[in-house]
């Protein structure tokens, strides 16, 4: 059994516009001390999957249906006062802006202290000990001093550290991740994924990475699912991923980054935008953006199957690449011909497909 | 150090994807009949969608019924002409309708009190000839509250409507210009704001004397304060916005920015705070007629007739206080659903809601 | 650099805002500068692109900005094909204003919400009565937003109706609308997807060699920024301290900023091994910038003193703790509490990461005595000792911009007057 196992989750908002569908027939898991990465472009539906992981989704959002099993217990069933003693204790998350997730009114250390009592019935003693200890342990040099700062008296990066470190207060088994190095500087952003790393390594601590930065991913997950329109369209280990993607969309991704070193002139685009969502495109939803797309593709929706066997997996073993793709049904007539090239070593053609060229 | 970084630098970049034909998706016909939004939706501006909110408040509508009503019953209360030192037209009836069949001052000795002494002041419950009753003088109050509403309203609307055209330009020089400009302007409405809201207008009215225009003008007085204040801050929040530093980019006059770019942005707290105070000047205009600070004590106006009626509504004639005072209940209870109704309408929350609050 | 005037150049820029001072503040002239700026030469050629990178806060906005002359300069003077353009006058500036423009990074808050597509557009054209009639400018609309990618009848739309993506192209057609030859990109891609991101990199690629435009491309992302740029100069602290191509600035021997800056960039290949050099700290205040080189409280390769043998991470320890006790922020109590058993100065050691004893045996004798002088909590005795011994070039010797192998930086790691760590510069080889 896995730490987390996220199954068929459906996300739903109704809004004035209409139903608009965050998240569709979402299933993943995620083991003990894993590092899971969930990347997709804005409105893809990430964020709502870790806010329905926490049971966080407000009005008009309603999850409509699925599981979301913790330790085998399905969150979804519990009760108010019981979930709140999950959150925060045994799942915690970490926020884009870590300055609007510290309350500027208390102190730094206050804040973390409270999380402890709170959960762990420490009295206020221990608990201070406790929290000037975890600051440590997330860098914050100077801790017990820094302990009677406020906020506004951290920077950036150290405002994330004490985020950081406020999640860990409770020694949760799974970290949300949701962005938390998208508004630092690419020096401070390293120092924070280095931080998390040996978190994750040292305490076995599950963390679901969620963000759109590729290069974020592939340093720091070891497993990725790739999002479209509240759809996972692909999911595998991230070398499968960046070594040999299997979706079309995933594959329009990688080739659209700037990357140092390749003296491209142009970089490659994927056309048009993401769906709003309400109404999407029949069939595969990628299909008015995708080079591959044939008049099959606006018929039938694809499922997320394994690319070598295309068939639909009931448990997906953590090395094993899916992806919705009708490719891997062998419904598609052309299949898909893209190649990845790695320099100064071999070249591999695509060979997730059926036919190339 | 340096020459292992030389190493790692070099080996960015090492993977390559290519295949992945984006013109081929331009180039081809659309596959499906699937449009994005944007193509099928038709161009709606913000205003638009700030008056469908507002339609949508059923409370605000409400609100709106009850004021637009109020208005035709003052309108259409009696005659209205002209005022006679207009040459050749003075006179002149504009409005020839009346509701009230009797004229609001005159004095209906029949049906009061036989013999009429002053003790037996002039009071007459309401009855089928006057369905409000009379007052202490015999008057209909029937034709007295819907004529009376002239007064207030107009206090209300001419008040606030003035107060807006000194508070809104001040406020913007203020928060645009800044510097010694804002500090003088800011500095003299921190003053006035010093005194309470109705010692101050009592004082205006002390210099100034009584009368109609008199109260309109203590009435400015005091409401200018609040709309510079707040157009003011927004003017310091909206100014802080990309497009007013495009604007200048691309060479744009300042008054142009202040008029096109930074004004419509800056008028909406300013719109709902406007229709909020209607209310509150209408009851400060009523607040000093019953102080006896107002209009003359023969004036029909809601804040008079409460302060004459104080004695025979001690006396039990209910009548006399009761629809005056009503009148004015149901106004600035009605001008307070609109503002609420304004405030959501405008509020940029409502804007998200149509996508739920979903990111 | 070349012989013929570039197109747009700055000399010795500099712009200071007053830190958040009150009106009484003001009367008694209690005023304190944020340095954002501070004495930044750079130019710009036809047809060039200029990348301009740096941390948040390092003043890259602010030298966009101050080009432009949407900000008084400080000090310091811009030229224009030659004019100084800080010295116009408001009418002068305004024609100005169709040679040189802006794009934001927030398209959001870059258009007038309550203003259609068109109207947007259309102010560009009619402040500097580029059209003249109506039909014209509609027709002139329509061509821009073509040009840029959009569908032309979507003019009477508004902005809350596009995607980031479009919206970014509509601010793209604004700044267009006039023809100008100069532009300044902040951040232009930052809150866009990464395949939104490409679109728009590849159109402003297409619309300079179509219209020959030069650019300052502010952005964070160097990765974005080596795509995009001729030329790249990287920012410290309101100062450039390296300027070269990125052939030139991505090899060696680099600025140890650039260097430290380019190894945290996460490499989208999980196969990759970074040999990452991660800098201690934070970047210091604007307000009080440390004197010398403004990186060299973080700087890893930081010259040391010329008496001394020190090791190279020694020696960055020492200065560490140098500079820790300077701003006094050492919880002594708390560490002695938690070393019960071996002494304050082992503790202290132990947690800067300094060998005992040091490999010179003289500095050994001095940074023992200041540490016994911090067992007895006298931080100033400590820091008299330090700071008299220990002083390194970097800290006394504000470093100029000046040719390296390739390119320039500005560092005294290249400047062989220091090659001993001598704080006397006069003397030139």
């Amino acid at each position: 059994m896995a730490l987390l196992e996220v199954e068929d989750l459906n996300v739903r908002f109704y809004t004035e516009d209409g139903v608009v569908k965050a998240t569709n027939d979402l299933s993943y898991q995620i083991e003990a001390g894993e590092r899971f990465g969930v990347v997709g472009e804005s409105g893809a539906g990430k964020s709502v999957t870790s806010l329905a992981l926490m049971r966080l989704i407000e009005e008009p959002g309603v999850v409509e249906s699925g599981e979301i099993r913790f330790k085998g217990q399905n969150l979804l069933d519990l009760e108010y006062e019981e979930m709140r003693q999950i959150r925060g204790n045994e799942i915690a998350m970490i926020f884009q802006d870590a300055e609007t997730a510290l309350n500027p009114a208390y102190t730094v250390g206050e804040q973390i202290s409270e999380a402890i009592r709170v959960h762990l019935g420490l009295n206020e003693e221990a608990a201070k000990e406790r929290a000037i200890e975890k600051l440590e342990s997330v860098g914050i040099p100077d801790a017990p001093q820094r302990y009677t700062d406020y906020p506004h008296q951290f920077s950036g990066g150290m405002q994330q550290r004490a985020v950081i470190a406020m999640a860990l207060s409770c020694d949760p088994d799974l970290i949300i991740a949701d962005e938390p190095t998208t508004a630092l500087d690419v020096t401070i952003e390293a120092q924070i994924l280095s931080l998390l790393e040996d978190i994750c390594t040292e305490t076995d601590t599950a963390i679901q990475l969620i963000t759109h930065d590729l290069g974020v991913v592939a340093e720091f997950c070891e497993r990725v699912m790739v999002m479209y329109a509240g759809h996972p369209v692909e999911m595998a280990t991230v070398e499968d991923l960046y070594y040999n993607p299997q979706h079309p969309y995933t594959v329009g991704l990688m080739s659209s980054i700037p990357r140092i070193g390749d003296n491209r002139d142009r970089l490659q685009t994927i056309p048009g935008r993401m769906p709003d969502l309400i109404e999407n495109p029949p069939g595969c939803n990628f299909h008015p953006r995708c080079p591959y797309a044939e008049e099959v593709c606006t018929r039938m929706e694809p499922p997320l199957v394994d690319v070598e066997t295309g068939v639909e997996l009931e448990e997906v073993a953590s090395d094993q690449q899916t992806a919705a793709c009708l490719e891997h049904t062998g419904d598609l007539q052309k299949g898909l011909d893209y190649t990845v090239t790695v320099r100064e070593e071999t070249s591999m053609e695509a060979d997730g497909g059926v036919t190339d060229e | 150090m340096s020459t292992k970084s030389q190493q790692s630098q070099t080996n960015r970049g090492r993977i390559r994807i290519e295949g992945f034909d984006a013109e081929a998706v331009e180039k081809r016909d659309p596959l499906s009949a699937w449009q994005p939004e944007l193509e099928t939706k038709e161009a709606k501006s913000r205003t638009y969608y700030a008056w469908r909110r507002f339609k949508r408040n059923r409370l605000a509508l409400f609100g709106a019924v009850i004021v637009t009503a109020m208005v035709l019953l003052t309108v259409f209360a009696r005659p209205w002409g002209l005022p006679e030192w207009i040459p050749y037209l003075g006179g002149a009836t504009v409005q020839p309708f009346s509701l009230a069949a009797q004229d609001p001052a005159t004095q209906d000795i029949l049906v009061g009190y036989q013999p009429p002494t002053v003790e037996h002041l002039l009071n007459w419950p309401p009855s089928t000839l006057h369905i409000f009753g009379t007052d202490w003088a015999g008057r209909d109050l029937f034709a007295r509250t819907i004529y009376g509403g002239r007064y207030s309203l107009s206090i209300g609307f001419i008040a606030v409507g003035v107060a807006l055209l000194v508070g809104v330009p001040l406020g913007s020089i203020a928060g645009y210009y800044g510097g010694y400009v804002d500090e003088f302007i800011m500095r003299i409405v921190d003053m006035l704001y010093a005194f309470p809201f109705i010692v101050l207008a009592i004082a205006v009215i002390t210099i100034l004397g009584r009368g109609y225009w008199e109260i309109v003008l203590a009435l400015i007085v005091v409401g200018w304060l609040s709309y510079a204040r707040i157009i003011r801050g927004e003017i310091l929040s909206v100014k802080q916005n990309e497009y007013v530093t495009a604007a200048k980019a691309l060479g744009a006059r300042d008054r142009s920015i202040i008029i096109k770019h930074i004004m419509p942005n800056a008028m909406a707290p300013v719109i709902v705070q406007a229709t909020l105070s209607v209310g509150t000047v209408v009851l400060t205009a009523a607040a000093l007629g019953f102080l006896g600070l107002g209009l003359s004590p023969a004036t029909a106006e809601w804040g008079v007739m409460l302060n004459v009626e104080q004695d025979s509504m001690a006396r039990g004639n209910w009548w006399a206080g009761l629809f005056p005072g009503l009148a004015l209940f149901f106004f600035v209870m009605a001008i307070n659903l609109i503002g609420d109704g304004v405030r959501d309408a405008f509020d940029p929350q409502g804007d998200k809601k149509g996508s739920g609050g979903f990111r | 650099m070349s012989d013929s005037e570039p197109l747009v150049r700055a000399e010795g820029l500099k712009k200071y805002y007053e830190s958040e001072t009150d009106f009484i503040d003001r009367l008694l002239g209690r005023r304190s500068w944020v340095k954002a700026v501070d004495g930044v030469s750079l130019e710009i050629q036809e047809g060039e692109t200029l990348g301009l990178v740096g941390e948040s806060g390092c003043g890259k906005s602010s030298v966009g900005r101050t080009l432009l002359q949407l900000q008084e300069a400080t000090e310091g003077s811009v030229y224009y094909r030659g004019t100084d353009i800080t010295e116009l006058s408001s009418s002068e500036l305004r024609d100005l204003r169709q040679d040189v423009q802006l794009i934001f990074q927030n398209p959001q808050s870059s258009l007038n919400p309550r203003l259609t597509i068109s109207d947007i557009i259309g102010e560009a054209l009619d402040i500097h009565d580029i059209v003249d009639d109506k039909q014209r400018r509609d027709k002139k609309i329509k061509e821009l937003l073509d040009r840029v990618g959009l569908n032309a009848s979507h003019a009477n739309r508004y902005p809350h109706e596009f995607s980031g993506g479009q919206l970014q192209r509509i601010g793209i057609a604004r700044a267009l609308a006039v023809e100008p030859d100069f532009i300044v990109c902040d951040e232009p891609v930052s809150a866009l997807d990464v395949s939104v991101q490409a679109q728009i990199l590849n159109l402003l690629e297409d619309l300079q060699n179509e219209f020959g435009i030069s650019y300052l491309f502010i952005a964070h992302d160097l990765s974005v920024v080596e795509h995009i740029a001729d030329r790249i100069a990287v920012m410290y602290l309101g100062k450039i301290v390296e300027v070269g191509t990125p052939e030139e600035l991505f090899s060696p021997p680099q600025h140890p900023y650039t260097e430290a800056l380019l190894s945290a960039i996460p490499e989208p290949d999980p196969k990759w091994e970074p040999d990452r050099i991660l800098l201690e700290g934070t970047v210091p205040s604007p307000i009080d910038p440390p004197s010398g080189c403004s990186f060299h409280t973080r700087c890893p390769r930081v010259i040391p003193p010329k008496d001394f043998a020190f090791e190279q991470t020694e020696w960055r320890s020492l200065l560490d703790l140098r500079l820790r006790i300077v701003d006094r922020e050492l919880s002594l109590d708390k560490i002695a509490a938690d070393s019960d058993s071996q002494g304050m100065d082992a503790a202290l050691r132990d947690l800067f990461n300094i060998p005992q004893p040091l490999s010179d045996p003289q500095a050994e004798d001095i940074l023992s005595e200041a540490l016994s002088h911090l067992e007895e909590h006298d931080f100033e005795a400590a820091e008299e000792i330090l700071s008299e011994a220990f002083v390194s070039p970097c800290s006394v010797h504000e470093p100029e911009l000046q040719q390296i192998e390739h390119g320039r930086a500005a560092c005294h790691l290249y400047d062989s007057r220091y090659d001993d760590g001598s704080i006397e510069p006069e003397v030139r080889p």
